[in-house]
């Protein structure tokens, strides 16, 4: 889409390191393979899932406009990015953001993709991402480049992949904490990092740190994986170590992780991680998505036979100084303060002792204080980005965190810069007070970009902050410090089961229509790492769910037993009491009495959810093999390409590696641990593939696997342009006959049909 | 400099008279009459956001908001894909483009009487960093490609670089304190 795409390769060369380079640079090729239809859609979308390209609502070329499905008449009209999902239609690109740490440069960077590619706003998610809406795929090479060239990369931000390894933004300056956890997030984010070991999943994996058990922070409880800092002593040493557990998420039905050892000690984390990644990519859940998580699994064995299975792992695996090396220096991301402590200054600043009641916490180190920016529903602009990066470098040493509820924050500011940064965050439009209050409302997209959404959370979290901010002043401290949270349907992505107040969108039908509804969920606990779910106690009409905050804040105020905490009073009053008190509020009038609830909020359509789609947020499930196949073609077209340029030599070596590529992916399955050296390769393929003849093909017989034999053999044989010629065309026929091999099996070890 | 990916914002006059709210339904009506030549697939409300987007609608080959940067709202008009033509021929049909969608928008029913135009001032962004860096040199280079073009919608006119920056896009600024010549476009 810009015309400047096909320059910021030459323009960014030297400034990306070389693994990102070449990670981009595939992609781009796939692009190009995918445009000429060399790719099947369902592997490209797995693959361009992997770079954090996701799907868009609308993205299938169909839109109800209020009055009737409209189809979106895209210029590349029959060329599909993934099944159902057109090309042109605009996507949303996840970068990852491992522990939230960002610095300066990284926010101008982004401020400047919110502008070029988006429309100019980033939007902060709920797992310490960022977003970027509405991006063009052709756009997202430049993208990656841009971002790679400071140091962020895309890759596995979405799909069956590890996602972004979250942490507590106070991790380090927080009173709390046993230790500070952010080199052990970097740590393992970079080692699980397009891991082999963590490629072959059926769903993703979220993994999270916590400093302390107590308090919010990493959300343990509700990972895939989640690691509480610990320190045992032994031997007469202090050791460090993490609570660590396993097997917890949210989604429709919401887990608690399971502990998985009490213990585990530093320099375990990493192997023990992987050996999870592995009996997960072997055991788990394949073919049906809904239960593919980990959870599941861990459900399935049970906690016993799963943590056997993974030691019994563990111990198989092959030592990896990886494991380790990180611990040599794990001040590698210690911050340190720009400026003396001082005393806070005065006189004060309008409006600043509100603001510093709920967005200043006091650092365990004296004088320091953490600053949370607020940004509403997670969302910033270009020039509010740039101006970040300004404060940054001012008031701090150049760096900043985003939050899971969707916020920043500046660490070791010197409390006597308070003010100063008060009003620096009033001149960007970012002093907003109120940060982790009722008013700080935390939603996913929803019907605005998100292919699944029911609702629009968005657009109730928008309203509810309006409502709320022009009384939170006059708010009951009680009140004032409970949290909202909305996702736009079940899948919880906004973490509605952990709020005390959650809302989840749902639909309803009243007399021939569609009404938008939300599920009301009350007394989940932040707390205690997402210590409680809450409990469901029924749908409200989207318009009255204002009603519903009120009436259950009023009634918490007023029939509050001494101290006692949300979720204690929603348990004693019961879930009967708490649906009675919104009854009435479930009624809808009909359509004739008040139009008005048959369009969602921030969105003056009629109601519909005929524009939902398939969600991409699983993925798709592509084998290790098509993946290993599918770069196989890729280094056969750049083989070709080669050729072109007149490079022969080349030419011919990169296609025998693809030939080697394609082999070494059907050995894979009989060999997990083939290694990448090529005698071996052509050793076991001819064992397993040729001598069993699995690899004859009907009527080629075993013409193709001599193909690779002959080139292996004359692999030190210079190239002419026409053997070059040659080899590429064999090592075409070559991936093809594997593509039909691996069909072939695949359709040997499926069930037999019907019965 | 290759000039693409255009954007003008046309100012609004009295900007307290106006619900952003309104152009959610307004967005939304255009959708459903296909109102221009473009693809349009799309509203995104951003009124939360502090001098922000605004509401959004969002199209294939361009997007227009109700923009409220630099705290001045205005009818901000983004070109996304490649346009063909000279670099007078993109900054022509980018104007036309700005000025035929605001004046469609004073005459619906919701606004006509509050929505006002303030023609003295616009702002022409070039979108795209790496064609054009802003710098005093890309920006002589700007002016000079739209003084002939701005000729033929303002009688009397100045271009001056927005900000200087070197973070922020390559932007001019058109003062024309008489304004229009004639509403074209529309």
């Amino acid at each position: 889409m810009k015309a400047s795409n096909t320059r910021w390769r030459d323009r960014l060369e030297g400034d990306i390191p070389d693994g990102l380079a070449n990670e981009i640079y595939i992609f781009e090729t796939e692009i190009a393979l995918r445009k000429q239809g060399k790719i099947d859609e369902k592997v490209f979308a797995e693959t361009r899932l992997r770079r954090g390209v996701y799907g868009q609502r609308y993205d299938n070329g169909q839109r109800h406009d209020g009055l009737r499905k409209r189809k979106l008449a895209y210029p590349a009209e029959g060329l599909l990015k993934g099944p159902d999902t057109l090309w042109d239609a605009p996507g949303m690109q996840r970068i990852k953001i491992p522990f939230g740490g960002m610095n300066s440069r990284q926010l101008e960077v982004m401020a400047e993709l919110a502008e070029e590619y988006s429309e100019g706003i980033a939007h902060v998610t709920t797992r310490q991402d960022f977003q970027l809406h509405f991006v063009h795929i052709d756009d997202t090479p430049s993208l990656m480049r841009r971002l790679a060239a400071v140091g962020i990369t895309t890759r596995e931000a979405c799909g069956n992949s590890v996602r972004n390894v979250t942490a507590c933004p106070l991790s380090g300056v927080c009173h709390d904490e046993t230790f500070d956890v952010t080199p052990y997030a970097k740590g393992l984010a970079q080692f699980l990092l397009g891991h082999p070991d963590a490629q072959d999943f059926g769903r993703k994996v979220k993994i999270a740190f916590s400093g302390c058990a107590h308090n919010a922070c990493g959300l343990t409880a509700m990972h895939d994986m989640g690691g509480i800092a610990v320190v045992r002593e032994i031997n007469g040493q202090q050791k460090r170590g993490f609570r660590f557990y396993v097997g917890g998420g949210l989604g429709a039905v919401p887990y608690q992780a399971k502990l998985f050892d009490e213990f585990l000690p530093e320099e375990e984390l990493l192997p023990i991680s992987q050996a999870i990644s592995r009996v997960f990519g072997r055991l788990g859940e394949k073919r049906n998505r809904a239960r593919a998580r980990i959870k599941f699994l861990v459900n399935k064995l049970g906690i016993e036979e799963f943590k056997r299975l993974v030691l019994e792992e563990r111990e198989k695996l092959t030592p990896d100084p990886a494991w380790t090396s990180f611990l040599s220096d794990l001040h590698a991301t210690d911050e340190t303060p720009l400026r003396l402590p001082a005393p806070l200054e005065a006189p004060r600043p309008e409006g600043f002792n509100a603001w510093y009641a709920t967005n200043v916490y006091a650092q365990k180190q004296p004088g320091y204080v953490v600053v949370t920016v607020t940004l509403p529903l997670g969302d910033i602009t270009a020039d509010q980005l740039r101006g970040l990066a300004d404060i940054a470098r001012r008031f701090v040493r150049d760096t900043i965190r985003t939050t899971v509820e969707q916020n920043m924050v500046l660490r070791w500011v010197s409390e006597g810069d308070v003010g100063a940064v008060y009003d620096a965050l009033k001149t960007i439009g970012l002093a907003q007070p109120g940060a982790g209050t009722i008013v700080d409302v935390t939603a996913c997209p929803g019907t605005d970009t998100c292919k699944l959404g029911i609702a629009s959370s968005r657009g109730l979290a928008g309203e509810l902050r309006t409502r709320l901010a022009e009384k939170s002043v006059r708010l009951d401290a009680t009140i004032r410090n409970l949290r909202i949270k909305i996702s736009g349907c079940f899948n919880s992505c906004g973490q509605h089961h952990v709020a005390d107040i959650g809302f989840y969108g749902v639909s309803r039908h009243v007399g021939g229509y569609t009404v938008p509804h939300f599920q009301v969920i009350l007394g989940g606990q932040w707390t205690e790492n997402a210590g409680a779910y809450g409990l469901a106690v029924g749908a409200v009409p989207s318009k009255r769910i204002p009603e519903v905050v009120d009436r259950v804040t009023s009634r918490y105020l007023t029939e509050r037993a001494g101290t006692e905490s949300f979720q204690d009073f929603i348990k004693r009053i019961g879930k009967q009491s708490v649906k009675e008190m919104f009854d009435d509020l479930a009624q809808v009038p009909s359509y004739e009495t008040d139009a008005s609830f048959y369009s969602d909020w921030s969105d003056p359509r009629e109601f519909t959810t005929g524009d939902m789609g398939t969600g991409e947020c699983a993925g798709e499930v592509v084998t290790q093999v098509e993946f290993a196949l599918a770069a196989a073609e890729r280094e056969a077209f750049e083989a070709q390409v080669l050729l072109d340029r007149h490079e022969a030599q080349t030419a011919g070596e990169r296609a025998t590696a693809a030939m080697l590529r394609a082999a070494q992916a059907l050995v894979r399955i009989r060999v997990p641990e083939i290694g990448n050296e090529s005698a071996r390769i052509v050793t076991e393929f001819r064992a397993h593939f040729y001598d069993t003849q699995l690899f004859f093909d009907p009527f080629g017989g075993g013409r193709f696997a001599q193909y690779l034999f002959l080139a292996f053999e004359h692999a030190q044989a210079p190239f002419t342009p026409e053997s070059a010629h040659h080899r590429i065309e064999e090592a075409q026929l070559f991936i093809e006959a594997s593509y039909a091999c691996y069909a072939r099996m695949q359709t040997a070890a499926a069930p037999a049909a019907g019965g | 400099m290759e000039l693409q990916h255009l954007c003008v914002k046309r100012h609004v006059r009295h900007p307290d008279h106006i619900d952003l709210g309104n152009f959610l339904t307004i967005f939304n009506e255009w959708i459903q009459e296909e109102v221009g030549e473009e693809l349009l697939i799309d509203v995104a409300d951003y009124r939360h956001v502090p001098d922000g987007p605004g509401v959004v609608l969002v199209g294939h080959e361009a997007t227009y908001s109700m923009d409220g940067a630099d705290g001045r709202l205005g009818l901000l008009y983004s070109r996304k894909t490649v346009c063909d033509g000279s670099a007078e021929d993109r900054a022509t049909a980018a104007m036309h483009s700005v000025l035929a969608a605001g004046n469609r928008l004073c005459k619906h029913p919701r606004l006509s009487g509050k929505l006002e135009f303030d023609d003295t001032d616009f702002l022409i962004i070039v979108n795209d960093r790496l064609l054009a860096p802003n710098t005093e040199n890309t920006f002589e280079n700007l002016a000079d490609t739209l003084r002939p073009v701005l000729g033929a919608f303002f009688a009397d006119f100045s271009l001056s670089r927005a900000w200087t920056d070197p973070r922020k896009r390559l932007a001019a600024r058109v003062a024309a304190p008489g304004g229009l010549k004639t509403v074209s476009g529309g």
